[in-house]
């Protein structure tokens, strides 16, 4: 292997060892379902967190910026095309950079779209429109948001928006690391599918929230438990769709690549793994929603703190308009997370944006 | 490219392959033996469904005969490697690497080193008049344009031998023409060993220097027709006096098959015999 591709993979090996080290140290500590006094439970398990990464953090950054540095030196890249099309789009000022992509037709029409449904919503209730009108019209919603008592001046919302994207990223990440390698593992061996696979088939069907209570009581803490729920949710959709994604590459293209001289690492480095990458990317993408889904109710049973418990503890209070809150900042997250999905998900696929 | 004209014999001694279990035999190719010869342009013609995909498959390696033996130079053929290089049917060019990145593929794996691989791949790129054309990705390409970047590919690893299965096929009629003559060009050029196949016979006559008329199912090499038209050769050819009564030779012997095929009631056999109908009225 050459110098700069020791250096790219030791670095990501190093970054995935860290972010999973600073995890278990994170979790490995008993979550405090009684906090200590003063101390709000979700500012505690946050800050608890954000203590672990820092400590990782450090012991990370040296030796990942030294082979970042290694890796930007030895590769052999100066004439490649991808390259020099970055180094023009960097050559354009910033605010066009910007402009280009937020204000653009498709921007327009997203906006125009959601301002019609906000509408909708506001003059729901004064036009009577049957059911919807049941739902607290927006100006209610917002002036609860921000008045007093309002969610918007409460550390416990912010602080539950840090936990619930722990959570979900935790678990996410969690999956995907799994599910990508036994997904690609399945698509290239039949043994090994024949094998496991009816097993996988029996714990697919079963809804992620019916292991819940199993979880709570197997994981040591109630955080882990809903860390592993969610992880289920994305991991099924995430396996299914790499096997498919590994069936879906054309045998035709292995044979070119093994004619050309290939080894088999390279048929599957440079044939399988890009030929598979837009059905991870789909499953990705899918699985992101499902975790959306699971953590509002593995908060609502099992947390004491997040954006889905909040929207609970808003309901048995009565507090409808601020249901509508939680369900608003639940909406909006997973619409950020798919968004971030899809995005990396077009860098990482070039030669699809071209549809 | 300099390239050594005894290269790339391929010897097919008794070749058998079928396929299923042994109560539901099927045989695509019963004791074939032929010669591809070396710096010729050999051209595999039969009914489409007769097994030509399967006689290039065993060849390039990806599938094992199930009697009998390939040797290529005299060495026995066991896997695919990259002296025999395929252009298959339907491109297989990457989709996710720019045409650049996809010529460069061969010396990558190689182990040649990138910047030489990039000089090398933007020269053939160019030779195969794609320049300019280095960062677009296959789907950016017209059909032709993936065809010729597919070639380049192939020449980069100096194959021995290029099998090229119909690689011509879903192409408009005005560019399968343009390729046609491009790849003559290019062969009078080089005079790299090609196995062409296809199942046009004004293709296969017009490319060819050998024909080699494959019989219906099972499979076997009916008749060699060496085609001894000048090189190098333009469109003038196809209205050549030599070019017709080759071609009237080759169609009777494919019309036979087709009739036997015919009786065993092949479906492709019967489009042959529908087609050769038209050919003779038309």
């Amino acid at each position: 292997m050459s110098a700069a591709g020791f250096a790219k993979w030791a670095l990501v090996l190093w970054t995935i060892l860290c972010i999973g080290l600073g995890f278990f140290r994170f979790t490995d500590t008993t979550f405090p379902l009684n906090p200590p006094p003063g101390v709000h439970g979700e500012l505690h398990i946050a800050l608890q967190a954000m203590r672990a990464y820092q400590f990782w953090g450090a012991i990370w950054i040296a030796p990942a910026i030294g082979l970042f540095l290694l890796w930007r030196m030895k590769r052999e890249v100066d004439d490649e095309p991808a390259v020099r099309r970055r180094r023009l789009e960097r050559r354009q000022p910033l605010a066009r950079r910007l402009g280009k992509t937020l204000l653009n037709v498709h921007t327009f029409r997203g906006v125009l779209g959601v301002l019609a449904v906000l509408i909708i919503w506001q003059l729901a209730q004064p036009l009577g429109v049957p059911i919807i009108k049941r739902i607290p019209p927006l100006s209610e919603v917002v002036m609860r948001f921000f008045d007093d008592r309002g969610l918007f001046w409460r550390d416990k919302y912010w602080a539950g928006w840090v936990i619930s994207l722990f959570r979900i990223f935790s678990g996410f990440i969690l999956a995907l690391l799994i599910g990508v390698p036994q997904g690609l593992a399945w698509g290239l061996s039949r043994t090994l599918k024949s094998v496991s696979f009816p097993v996988f088939e029996i714990f697919r069907p079963i809804p992620p929230l019916a292991f819940l209570p199993a979880a709570i009581y197997l994981m040591p803490t109630a955080e882990l438990s809903i860390i592993f729920v969610i992880f289920l949710g994305a991991y099924f959709t995430i396996v299914i769709n790499t096997i498919n994604g590994v069936y879906n590459v054309d045998k035709s293209m292995e044979r070119a690549a093994l004619s050309l001289g290939a080894k088999r690492s390279d048929v599957f480095w440079k044939v399988i793994f890009p030929g598979t990458l837009p059905s991870i990317i789909t499953g990705a993408t899918v699985g992101m929603g499902i975790t959306w889904m699971v953590l509002v109710a593995a908060e609502m049973i099992a947390g004491r703190s997040g954006i889905g418990f909040l929207t609970w503890e808003s309901y048995t209070a009565g507090d409808i308009p601020q249901v509508v809150v939680g369900m608003a900042s639940m909406g909006v997250g997973g619409a950020i997370c798919s968004a971030i999905i899809w995005r990396l998900g077009t860098n990482l696929t070039p030669w699809r944006r071209l549809f | 490219m300099s390239h050594p004209m005894s290269q790339g014999r391929v010897e097919c001694r008794d070749l058998t392959k079928m396929f299923g279990e042994e109560w539901a035999r099927q045989v695509i190719v019963q004791n074939a033996s032929f010669v591809v010869e070396e710096g010729k342009l050999n051209v595999l013609i039969g009914p489409s469904g007769c097994g030509k995909s399967t006689l290039i498959n065993l060849i390039a390696g990806y599938e094992e005969p199930t009697q009998g033996e390939i040797l290529i130079d005299g060495e026995r053929v066991q896997g695919p490697g990259r002296d025999r290089l395929v252009v298959f049917q339907e491109t297989a060019l990457f989709p996710w690497m720019t045409s650049l990145g996809n010529v460069m593929f061969g010396p990558e794996v190689r182990g040649v080193s990138a910047r030489e691989a990039r000089q090398e791949a933007r020269r053939l790129l160019e030779k195969v008049g794609l320049k300019g054309f280095e960062d677009k990705y296959p789907s950016q390409l017209s059909g032709g344009m993936q065809r010729r970047c597919e070639l380049a590919r192939a020449l980069i690893n100096q194959p021995k031998i290029m099998l090229m299965d119909e690689p011509f096929r879903g192409l408009d009629a005005m560019t399968r023409e343009l390729m046609q003559e491009y790849l003559l060009r290019l062969f009078e050029e080089t005079r790299h060993t090609i196995l062409f196949v296809t199942s046009e016979l004004e293709e296969a006559i017009f490319l060819a220097d050998r024909l080699l008329i494959l019989s219906a199912k099972p499979t076997q090499v009916k008749e060699v027709l060496d085609i001894d038209l000048p090189r190098p050769r333009d469109f003038h050819v196809l209205t050549s006096e030599r070019y017709g009564e080759l071609k009237q030779h080759a169609l009777e012997a494919l019309y036979e098959e087709a009739v036997k095929a015919f009786a065993k009631g092949s479906k492709a056999a019967y489009d042959l015999v529908e087609a050769f109908g038209k050919r003779v009225s038309g």
